[in-house]
């Protein structure tokens, strides 16, 4: 078991983090760091979850947004897809398992994975929209968002959302306000059974580990730590039951990497591009001065009339 | 029965020099309102390309702007394009001689328009421009839509939108090369110029570049000449 998460705190008290600690920046080169800070990590076991959406309501509570009143679609899945105002939601999964045929409810909180090698934040064309601290956390700046849905593209996981009110991107921050005091993300603050946890990586890493062994212990054999590599690892981490086929949780992607299209967009063509642009443009003036202007002789334009007047006759 | 590569409103005036129309008013207004709405497009589009660039934004009102107006811009690029294209396909088709053109590309680049077959309204490198400006329109705008998230955003999947955005760039390259060599052709083609903002070439310039248009357009200027319903000059 772990600790509950502290209480905040009643003098005010400075950030943890800050501009000074980007170790990326969208669209633009930041000077990192000289000394990273602790990886922060949340940890969200899958088997501990009761799906009472209690993280869904304190995501909406603490970032003051307002979800539309939806529809019933069938599933306790609601809304049905993350919004811009859901920056996470519990997908659940009726699944039967082939080996026990037994029903088994598979509820995976949604949400914004914080990827150690972020595709929104690559793909984004606007500078400083889109920031990596160096305690992992991958965050939007509104302000500067231009609303075109590059990161949408990015994504290996579907995850930002574009407003239709302000055409701005939108997704979990991580609660970066709360953690930069010492605070937990509001859906971990508000987990009732502990199953979302919040702390630095590496515990995070080994609590997970304790959990794993708990699970293989009471017949899960295949239960694992999904900390993608594909995505240089994630800030958001799950504990799976099944952690051999992620993708029976609501397609939680097997191997998620950033799209080699959206590699060759973002490397090989912004360069190649520029280049044969600016080519075709110096190959301009250089014919230019090699072959000099293609003029009109008078023997043209004597020609000409000589032509039109063998019209006249 | 005029020639395929003569357009309504070409004509021919003797004189001292001799002039030739070459465009109409309505065919003047229309290719620059193409012109400058890809002059637009590129400036937006070059910004979202690369960061380097992205200080073009200021020129459409910032970022959030120039995401917006981009695809309407496209759209009015699209339709004004189009009445051009209905104007000019017709001049434009491939013939024999553009065949011989393209082999004798070296005299073409070195000016050696004496060692040239006698060219219609409009010669290879012109007909290029138009087929390769037409076929990156159609692309442009088809994958255009696909990224076009405010209206479209629901209609494709990521996937599909990501091949779009990849397809898009890629043609944006391409048409900005085919834009940079007719924009240097008409500079480096003394007298072009005139032909699309007066619409008036003279005859030594038709004589020069397109020898059998200007042929065509005397010849038919004498079958008019000819016809007794037509005033005599």
């Amino acid at each position: 078991m772990l600790n509950p998460g502290p209480n905040p705190p009643i003098a005010p008290v400075p950030a943890k983090f800050g501009q000074q600690d980007l170790i990326r920046r969208s669209a633009s080169s930041v000077t990192p760091p000289a000394e990273r800070q602790t990886e922060v990590a949340k940890l969200i076991d899958v088997s501990k979850c009761i799906g009472c959406k209690a993280c869904q309501a304190a995501c909406l509570e603490w970032n003051n947004l307002h979800e539309e009143v939806g529809t019933f679609n069938g599933s306790y899945t609601n809304p049905p897809d993350l919004t811009p105002a859901s920056f996470t939601l519990m997908r659940f999964t009726e699944w039967v398992n082939p080996e026990t045929d037994n029903l088994e409810w598979l509820i995976r909180k949604d949400g914004c994975m914080h990827c150690e090698d972020p595709g929104c934040l690559k793909a984004c064309p606007a500078p400083g929209a889109i920031v990596q601290y160096s305690n992992g956390i991958v965050d939007f700046d509104h302000d500067k968002c231009i609303g075109c849905g590059y990161c949408v593209k990015g994504c290996p996981f579907n995850i930002p959302r574009i407003s239709k009110v302000d055409n701005k991107a939108y997704k979990c921050t991580l609660c970066s306000d709360r953690v930069a005091v010492g605070q937990w993300p509001a859906c971990a603050k508000a987990c009732p059974t502990q199953a979302i946890s919040f702390g630095s990586k590496a515990d995070m890493k080994a609590h997970a580990a304790e959990r794993i062994v708990d699970l293989k212990s009471r017949g899960y054999k295949t239960a694992g730590l999904y900390d993608p590599p594909g995505v240089g690892g994630t800030h958001v981490m799950y504990v799976l039951q099944h952690a051999d086929k992620p993708s029976i949780y609501a397609g939680l992607p097997d191997n998620p990497r950033i799209s080699p299209i959206v590699e060759a967009w973002k490397g090989v063509t912004k360069y190649v591009g520029m280049g044969v642009m600016g080519f075709a443009a110096v190959a301009g003036v250089f014919h230019y001065l090699v072959a000099g202007a293609n003029k009109v002789s008078p023997e043209d334009e004597a020609n000409a009339e000589k032509l039109t007047k063998g019209d006249r006759s | 029965m005029t020639a395929y590569d003569v357009e309504p409103g070409d004509g021919v005036h003797p004189g001292k020099p001799v002039t030739v129309d070459r465009y109409t008013l309505a065919a003047r207004i229309n290719h620059w309102i193409t012109a400058i709405s890809l002059v637009l497009l590129a400036l937006s589009g070059l910004s979202l390309f690369t960061p380097s660039l992205f200080f073009l934004t200021a020129l459409f009102g910032g970022g959030q702007w120039t995401r917006a107006i981009h695809p309407w811009l496209g759209v009015v690029l699209f339709f004004s394009f189009g009445i051009l294209f209905i104007r000019f396909w017709r001049a434009n088709l491939w013939r024999s001689e553009d065949n011989t053109w393209l082999t004798r590309i070296r005299d073409v680049l070195l000016g050696h328009e004496e060692r040239l077959p006698e060219l219609g309204k409009y010669n290879a490198g012109q007909k290029f421009v138009f087929w390769g400006m037409s076929f990156l329109i159609l692309v442009l705008i088809a994958s255009g839509i696909v990224v076009w998230d405010q209206y479209f955003y629901a209609f494709t999947s990521i996937e599909q939108k990501r091949i779009a955005v990849l397809v898009h760039s890629l043609a944006a390259v391409a048409i900005i090369c085919v834009w940079i060599i007719h924009v240097y052709a008409a500079i480096w083609v003394k007298g072009t110029m005139n032909a699309m903002t007066r619409g008036q070439v003279t005859g030594g310039w038709a004589w020069r570049h397109h020898r059998k248009w200007l042929r065509e357009l005397v010849a038919g200027k004498r079958d008019t000449a000819g016809t007794p319903r037509t005033p005599a000059e």
